[in-house]
């Protein structure tokens, strides 16, 4: 794995959430292209992983998100072979410092520390249909947010083309199809966990950071 | 020593370079740097690039931009404009650089690269260099019509395919005593069309580690494209771009035409 990539606005909800601002400037349009950024090596974890919050970021969303697994390079492939190019899918929590403008990439926001756990690779051939599988969101065990792929803008075999179109993913690599809109918050002390059907579940808890003094 | 990574012989080669400007192999072959495949001279982690570093380069992509780009142009920002790249983008010295048919306005941009050495958070200024392994040239194309402005620069600009050459050479950092004092420079078919210097920087190299280390843990291999000067010129397939940086190296790239996809076999 060299690159995890993720889609914003790719959820119908969050898409309409976001028009009003898209006319506005300093966007003046709506994106034609899929709106990406990238997950650095450095918010990489995994399951049972403490989420640190640093000390400025008192509160995070929970960015329940599916995550798919490239099995073999995928350059330029055309959308009808898309699918193909997949291993397999993994809940990705795309932790988020909450903001309300995307004009810059999100360093701050989504490039903290172990701001990335993702579970288990579970292969393509027991997920028959990645847009159309549930997701839910739980703080401290109660269900916050319910979701569906079968709400993307952009299906996964689609987002793999558009976003292949320019940028090779390689084998292991990790695409986050997107978050849907009205993410959840935590705080310090509270636990995150996201299922998706048949990818089981992923569970972080988030821990307060110690001060830079 | 300075140290590269080329293949020849189909065989990739842990390399350094002769005093008369050859490659020598780890094997102790020498040869014609025309003779070997470049790749990047490490491997790179995270890499980070920078936006509208330098002042001049801002004022000029905003006197050829419409009135809505040149406001956002020149809305100086109060902290470094950062963005990242993935490993898809890179290429070696000598390397290929498809422009895509649709491409309206695609320029070079040459930067000083720096790479991380040491782990590092929360790193003061004064003792960023500390964390410095040492530095290449970068090429960090753009392609300005494919710009939007959502997680601007997007990554449809900034992270294409063969877009962001790197080398020839990793020099360690003690053969650059002043990374804020190096002199930098563009040629197009051998025409001079990019000028400036490191010391121009808006952030330096110091700041800029500081900076990102604030937030994020510094880490051996991550490399941190500094931004460019001005002097920005449409490239056409079949030009040969040369990239200097002065006490660094001088970095190679051919733009190539766009091709059609094959069908999968």
């Amino acid at each position: 794995m060299k690159t995890v990539v993720g889609a914003l606005l790719n959820y119908r909800g969050a898409w309409q959430a976001m028009a009003p601002a898209m006319s506005q400037p300093p966007h003046h349009r709506p994106p034609v292209h899929p709106v990406l950024y990238l997950k650095p090596a450095n918010t990489w974890s995994a399951d049972g992983r403490p989420v640190v919050l640093p000390p400025d970021v008192p509160e995070v969303e929970v960015g329940a998100a599916l995550g798919v697994v490239i099995g073999r390079a995928a350059a330029r492939v055309r959308r009808a072979d898309a699918l193909g190019h997949v291993a397999g899918y993994r809940i990705v929590n795309d932790v988020t410092v909450p903001h309300a403008t995307v004009l810059r990439p999100p360093l701050k926001q989504k490039c903290r520390d172990g701001f990335c756990p993702m579970g288990a690779v579970v292969p393509a051939a027991r997920v028959p249909d990645p847009d159309a599988l549930s997701i839910r969101a739980f703080v401290n065990g109660t269900l916050r947010r319910q979701a569906s792929t079968r709400e993307l803008i952009r299906d996964v075999a689609t987002l793999i083309a558009d976003i292949t179109e320019f940028m090779t993913l390689d084998a292991g690599d990790v695409l986050l199809v997107g978050v849907p809109e009205d993410p959840p918050r935590a705080r310090a002390g509270d636990r995150m966990a996201i299922e998706i059907d048949g990818l089981g579940r992923l569970e972080n808890p988030l821990e307060a950071g110690e001060d830079a003094s | 020593m300075r140290t590269g990574r080329v293949g020849h012989g189909g065989a990739l080669h842990a390399a350094t370079p002769t005093p008369d400007g050859r490659v020598r192999l780890a094997d102790g072959r020498v040869l014609d740097e025309t003779e070997v495949l470049w790749l990047p001279p490490f491997e790179p982690r995270t890499i980070f690039a920078l936006a509208l570093n330098y002042g001049d380069h801002a004022a000029e992509l905003a006197a050829k931009s419409s009135a809505e780009q040149a406001g956002f142009l020149q809305a100086r920002p109060s902290e470094p404009i950062v963005f990242l790249k993935a490993a898809n983008t890179l290429i070696g010295h000598r390397g290929l650089t498809r422009r895509p048919a649709d491409a309206e306005f695609m320029h070079y941009e040459c930067e000083l690269a720096v790479v991380i050495g040491r782990e590092g958070r929360r790193i003061p200024r004064a003792r960023a260099i500390d964390h410095v392994g040492g530095y290449t040239v970068a090429n960090d194309y753009a392609i300005r019509n494919f710009l939007e402005p959502y997680y601007r620069p997007n990554l449809r600009v900034k992270s294409r395919d063969g877009c962001t050459a790197l080398g020839p050479w990793l020099v360690p950092r003690d053969e650059v005593p002043d990374p804020s004092a190096l002199h930098l420079s563009t040629r197009v078919g051998g025409r001079l069309v990019q000028e400036g210097n490191t010391r121009e920087m808006i952030h330096d190299v110091g700041a800029l580690i500081e900076y990102l280390s604030a937030f994020m843990t510094l880490a051996p291999g991550d490399v941190i494209l500094t931004g460019t000067p001005k002097g920005s010129v449409d490239v056409r397939p079949g030009e040969e771009v040369a990239c200097e940086v002065q006490g660094v190296g001088r970095l190679l790239n051919r733009l190539v035409t766009d091709w059609p996809v094959a069908p999968p076999g």
